[in-house]
């Protein structure tokens, strides 16, 4: 019988059925940071248990790493705790530590795909909801909580129920100034910030295969904004392609070996899905989120929404929305003023995104007034842009050039909004507070369109500005 | 695993937080996880909701105060996988939860706590949370061997997906020594996958 990736993955790393449905699962890939991993260690240490498979663990440091210097001791102090127990309890259990000094430290979803790590057919477990983002590579890569990366440690294994898988379909081709960022700002629109629960999301369709790796990262690692736990694309070349010659990929002949179990790992041509979902590629705009969820968002040329036009269930989340956010129903999207523009995080801090946004900020000067941080996703992601001279561009136009972390995605370093600022952010998430200030403003767009936006100041569609 | 770490009652009073989509951000802001032990994040809660609200927050509430239940909306916990969010909440005092429905990540982050967190169709949902504005004194018990919730205005039937249910009722929710009781087959599995060996053979 045809089975799709998802199946033939969990069947693949089912060590046992357990009561009640769920399953016993073990994970290829453990990736760790200091936010979330503590508290596992420490419950490891109480339980007496070491760590099962710590060759299959990777530690980074991301979260609360600044971004004006990585040099110790960090800043604060809290910051600095943290990063010593991440590298205490790494040493301890034999775990290796991508750290500041590596020349490899990033954002976990940045580094675990670049170093090789991320690879088809795995199943990967990360303490951060983002981890949804591997599966771009054919994975079946999920977020989990704290308690679960204790059972990861201590047995490489997690208890989990399936699930469905819904395959959505993006049809034709992206017109020019779209980018994978509104393919999925328009999916969660679509289908709801809860759509997801239960599912797998299976992304499809030409224009999923067009995609580059690192677009399909995007879309995978807004899965979670949808509500599903976990989103992938089958490999196909471009997956090959661009695992080859990675540190940790498999080189040589088992290079080979490895890409005829990859192929015979992608969802089989008839498989069965739960849900279908197809999405016009061609009709898709530039998209904003207007609101407090990622899924309240309109095309750059529409309006912000009346609430009596919506649906009864949506009415009182759009406008506790538009009240926070100080906008009026009916006004238009584009020309809402902006005080700061975020380029970085993991789903938008790859060297692809920084091109895109360099293009634009080449065309002006930052508008007066808006603070900038331009934050690469990784240490590698960095070196890059400089060997590609992206630094001197983003400086000429006027944007502060940083150093890699998570940054203003989650501001737990000192990357934070103030007061009622407004961002045009390229991060995930709209939620109240979320950049730091508990009453800072946040519209998810693509890296091209905050660079528009930081340039003149405010939402504008790229396509002008492209000319 | 000893018998005292079954889940089956919940019983105490409720609390009403209205509102759809309520993320883990809002639950426990970022700035509260820079640390390295879940003990203080229970003071935390809800906090910059609740500075907003000067005073006016179900958390604040004088006719909530104590409760036990926390009744919420749909896809409650969304967002960020931080188990600060069902850690800060449990330590604030609640010993379940009840609401239209959940996110996944918060669901497994309760069970792996031994907090249900159980459903109900949005129209009963109103009625319930209607009933404890009007009567926060009323006890709630949530009893999850027979599925229900019995309030004043009776037993509702409450859903919860049947394998986590079984983990509370059966105090199995601390998934270590259950994993661990697969012993070998766990690198029998793993002997299995192609990638553990490097994909030699």
């Amino acid at each position: 019988m045809p089975r799709s990736l998802l199946d033939k993955v969990w069947d693949a790393h089912t060590v046992r059925e357990l009561p009640g449905g769920q399953t016993q699962l073990f994970i290829g890939l453990h990736l760790i940071h200091e936010v979330t991993s503590p508290q596992a260690f420490a419950a490891l240490r109480e339980a007496r248990l070491g760590v099962r498979f710590p060759k299959r663990t990777f530690a980074t440091v991301d979260h609360i790493i600044p971004t004006d210097s990585q040099r110790r001791p960090l800043g604060d102090p809290l910051a600095e705790e943290m990063l010593q127990h991440l590298e205490r309890n790494c040493a301890e259990h034999g775990i290796a530590f991508f750290g500041p000094g590596s020349g490899r430290q990033g954002i976990v979803h940045v580094i675990g795909p670049e170093l090789g790590l991320t690879q088809p057919g795995l199943t990967i477990a990360c303490g951060d909801s983002h981890t949804s983002t591997h599966g771009a590579f054919g994975a079946v890569a999920f977020g989990i909580g704290t308690s679960q990366v204790r059972d990861v440690l201590a047995t490489q294994c997690l208890a989990l129920a399936r699930p469905k898988v819904r395959r959505i379909e993006v049809t034709g081709k992206l017109a020019p100034g779209v980018y994978a960022k509104d393919v999925i700002l328009t999916i969660i629109r679509r289908l709801g910030v809860k759509g997801g629960i239960g599912y797998a999301y299976e992304y499809a369709g030409p224009v999923v295969d067009a995609m580059t790796l690192e677009e399909r990262m995007t879309v995978c690692n807004m899965s979670i904004e949808g509500g599903a736990r976990c989103g992938y694309v089958n490999p196909d070349e471009t997956t090959f392609a661009y695992l080859q010659g990675r540190e940790y990929a498999p080189a040589g002949a088992a290079f080979e070996r490895a890409v005829a179990w990859w192929r015979a790992i992608a969802s089989d041509p008839g498989a069965a899905y739960a849900d279908r979902v197809e999405i016009e590629g061609h009709a898709l705009a530039p998209t904003v989120t207007y609101g407090i969820t990622p899924g309240q968002a309109v095309a750059v040329d529409e309006r912000v929404p009346f609430p009596a036009d919506l649906p009864a269930e949506e009415r009182a989340g759009v406008e506790e929305a538009l009240g926070f956010m100080e906008l009026r129903p009916g006004e238009p999207i584009a020309g809402v003023k902006i005080d700061v523009a975020f380029i970085g995080s993991c789903t938008n801090g790859r060297i692809s995104d920084l091109r895109e946004a360099a293009r634009v900020a080449q065309l002006g000067r930052v508008a007066p007034g808006v603070r900038t941080f331009v934050v690469p996703g990784s240490q590698e992601v960095q070196r890059q842009a400089e060997a590609e001279g992206l630094p001197e561009i983003f400086r000429a136009a006027g944007f502060d050039w940083r150093e890699p972390g998570c940054s203003m995605c989650l501001a737990m370093n000192p990357d934070k909004l103030r007061g009622r600022e407004l961002c045009a952010s390229t991060s995930n998430r709209n939620f109240k507070g979320r950049q730091g200030s508990p009453t800072g403003r946040t519209l998810l767009m693509s890296p091209a369109m905050v660079a528009a936006a930081a340039i003149r100041g405010h939402v504008v569609d790229v396509r002008e500005v492209l000319g | 695993m000893s018998s005292d770490a079954r889940v089956v009652r919940v019983e105490g009073r409720g609390c009403v937080l209205r509102g759809d989509d309520i993320d883990t951000d809002r639950i426990i802001p970022a700035r509260f996880l820079r640390c390295v032990t879940f003990d203080e994040v229970g003071a935390h809660a809800f906090e910059d909701d609740r500075l907003q609200a000067k005073g006016n927050h179900p958390l604040d509430d004088p006719r909530f105060a104590g409760a036990r239940l926390l009744l919420v909306g749909r896809n409650f916990g969304c967002g960020s996988s931080r188990e600060h969010a069902p850690q800060a909440l449990w330590r604030f005092g609640f010993q379940a939860f009840v609401g239209e429905s959940f996110a996944e990540i918060f669901f497994g982050n309760c069970v792996a706590l031994g907090l249900p967190c159980v459903t109900l169709p949005r129209a009963e949902l109103t009625r319930l949370m209607e009933s404890v504005e009007l009567d926060p004194r009323q006890e709630l018990v949530l009893d999850l061997a027979k599925g229900t919730l019995a309030s004043k205005l009776g037993a509702q039937a409450v859903a919860m997906p049947d394998g986590a249910r079984r983990q509370l009722v059966e105090g199995a929710w601390d998934a270590t020594a259950v994993l661990l009781a697969a012993g070998d087959a766990i690198e029998a599995t793993a002997a299995r996958l192609p990638y553990v060996g490097g994909y030699t053979a």
